[in-house]
């Protein structure tokens, strides 16, 4: 058991099928996430649903209507209510909204574009 | 057995454990405060520190609990073979780490992720503490003859528990953060074990406990035993992918986690098999706190097992991914399980053994009750919270996060509440077992 649990593992460290989106920097996503973690945005935030439950997911932010990179920015360092200010420098900014780019890119984080079968498993629209 | 754990170093650990505990109730109590007050503390310690906090203590308080446990169950099962100069640096290192790490949330510097927020750098010193605690684990287990199963569960869960903290900072090196989603893939693989891996911990901690308390040693070398042990190890391995159904990464890590999920099963229905050995064993030994705990986190494991294989099912897990009803899980596993076999094992090692004392204990009944009481509600109210939740994101939004979250502002009332009946509750048994430590009465006999 302890020989599959390792092979597992190592199948997924070495997996290369993922797809790269080509209309962002790459670099600047990278660090992006780096900020992400910095200021700890998933305390509130989630991820694909993954992270803190006090805001809303931040997967896809970037392509709502009416929810631009300046929208964002502008949350960012005025806060709300229940969000603090922040002070990012401008290639912290920079990178962070490149990040966003990228996890929207990666996908949707919307669970009803998931198709449900009888026997309880899930499978994305178009798969 | 007439083993003397009086000087054990497991009790410090434990006593270490307690008062995390209570650091971790108060910071998740402030923290839930932001739910109903929005923006509540900002000033001082806002959610974003708070948050880190409290899983960090709460964190703390199991990992410090489990390590006390197997010192106290080496010390028990095979006395002066564990090494006290290694033990005692491991401690002093975890606070040396815990202070440290406080202290950065404190002043708001983060850097890691999910469940280990703080800096990367302060992973080192827990790492170097694991290793201490590995090798103390080796020079102690390797002398005991015939292991039972509580022995090959600790070391199972020390072993794994390093590999998946490791597992965690992966990230660090460029390679695992080319792709997001296999980014992600990986920490929820890590996060998932690591979770099994301190279970691994704490359920054989709850095997020793049976079979001291039942004085039987064959509870800890049957069939039955091992083959629990081999199931939630392969549930520790393979069923991590229910945490990421939604994310779009390989398919048949959907599949393999759902299959392997499902074998959970086969807890629930021992539970239903042996439900009424249960109740004998019970009505026998009700009076005596430890084995009363005990029960309690049994209870917990079958509301906390039917609401864990309804969200490992894909199509469930669509409305539960994301929502209140994953915190009910990891707050009912975590206080209602893990927290419970903790304090039994708090009650085995620092109080009267006696029925004398325990018939006579109306506050720790009353506490003990409150305790229960409080969680079921605490537990129901995240869950409702969350299938409304659910209810909005799977249909058609016509409403805004917020005007959602707003909407259930009478159940997070309930939440925060219910939460303060737990502080209480369970803060008040620690400060009871830390005054039987701090006095040091001789209550350690067998």
């Amino acid at each position: 058991m302890a020989i599959s649990f390792f092979s597992y593992s190592l199948v997924l460290y070495s997996n290369k099928n993922y797809t790269y989106q080509s209309n962002y920097d790459h670099t600047k996503a990278i660090d992006g996430q780096l900020v992400w973690q910095k200021y700890n945005c998933q305390s509130c935030h989630q991820l694909y649903g993954l992270g803190g439950y006090l805001g809303p997911d931040l997967t896809n932010i970037i392509s709502v209507k009416g929810k631009d990179k300046q929208y964002i920015l502008a949350i960012i360092q005025s806060g709300s209510k229940q969000m603090p200010v922040f002070h990012l420098n401008e290639q912290e900014k920079e990178n962070l909204i490149t990040f966003l780019i990228s996890t929207d890119a990666s996908g949707t984080a919307d669970p009803r574009t998931y198709i449900k079968q009888s026997n309880g498993m899930i499978y994305k629209h178009g798969n | 057995m007439g083993i003397n754990l009086h000087s054990s170093i497991g009790r410090y650990y434990l006593a270490s454990a307690l008062f995390m505990l209570v650091l971790g109730l108060v910071f998740g109590v402030v923290a839930a405060f932001n739910y109903i007050i929005p923006g509540f503390s900002q000033e001082y310690l806002g959610f974003i520190q708070l948050r880190p906090m409290h899983v960090s203590c709460v964190m703390f308080f199991i990992l410090m609990g489990a390590c006390g446990c197997i010192y106290c169950g080496l010390q028990s099962a095979q006395p002066d073979t564990i090494s006290k100069p290694l033990a005692y640096m491991q401690l002093v290192i975890w606070w040396i780490a815990i202070i440290a790490i406080l202290f950065s949330y404190s002043q708001q510097q983060f850097g890691g992720r999910e469940y280990w927020e703080f800096p990367p750098k302060y992973a080192l010193i827990i790492a170097i503490t694991w290793v201490l605690f590995l090798v103390n684990y080796f020079i102690a287990a390797t002398k005991i003859k015939k292991w039972p199963v509580y022995i090959w569960m600790w070391m199972t869960g020390i072993i794994f528990f390093l590999f998946t903290f490791l597992e965690n900072y992966l990230w660090e090196f460029p390679y695992f953060r080319e792709h997001f989603l296999k980014d992600l893939t990986i920490q929820w693989k890590a996060n998932g074990s690591l979770v099994g891996s301190w279970n691994q911990m704490i359920y054989g901690t709850a095997f020793f406990l049976m079979e001291r308390i039942s004085g039987e040693r064959s509870t800890a070398k049957s069939n039955l035993a091992f083959a629990l042990y081999f199931l939630g190890l392969f549930n520790l391995m393979f069923n991590w992918g229910h945490h990421i159904y939604t994310l779009p990464t390989e398919s048949y890590i959907r599949y393999v986690s759902y299959i392997v999920s499902m074998t959970e099963w086969i807890f629930l229905l021992r539970i239903f098999y042996t439900f009424k050995s249960t109740v004998t064993t019970a009505r026998k030994n009700y009076y005596y706190f430890p084995y009363r705990f005990l029960l309690a986190s049994e209870v917990w494991i079958f509301f906390n097992m039917m609401l864990a294989i309804v969200m490992s099912i894909p199509a469930f897990n669509l409305y539960t991914h994301g929502t209140h009803v994953t915190v009910a899980h990891a707050m009912g596993t975590t206080i209602g399980i893990n927290t419970m076999i903790l304090i039994a094992a708090c009650f085995e090692f620092f109080m009267p053994h006696n029925e004398e004392f325990a018939k006579g204990s109306k506050v720790l009944n009353v506490f003990y009750w409150m305790l229960q009481i409080g969680l079921l509600l605490f537990w129901l109210s995240l869950i409702i919270i969350g299938i409304q939740k659910g209810i909005w994101q799977m249909g058609a939004q016509t409403t805004s996060f917020s005007s959602m979250m707003q909407s259930l502002q009478a159940w997070f009332y309930v939440f925060v509440s219910t939460g303060i009946i737990l502080m209480a509750s369970l803060s008040s048994l620690a400060f009871i077992l830390l005054h039987a430590f701090l006095t040091k009465k001789k209550y350690l006999h067998f």
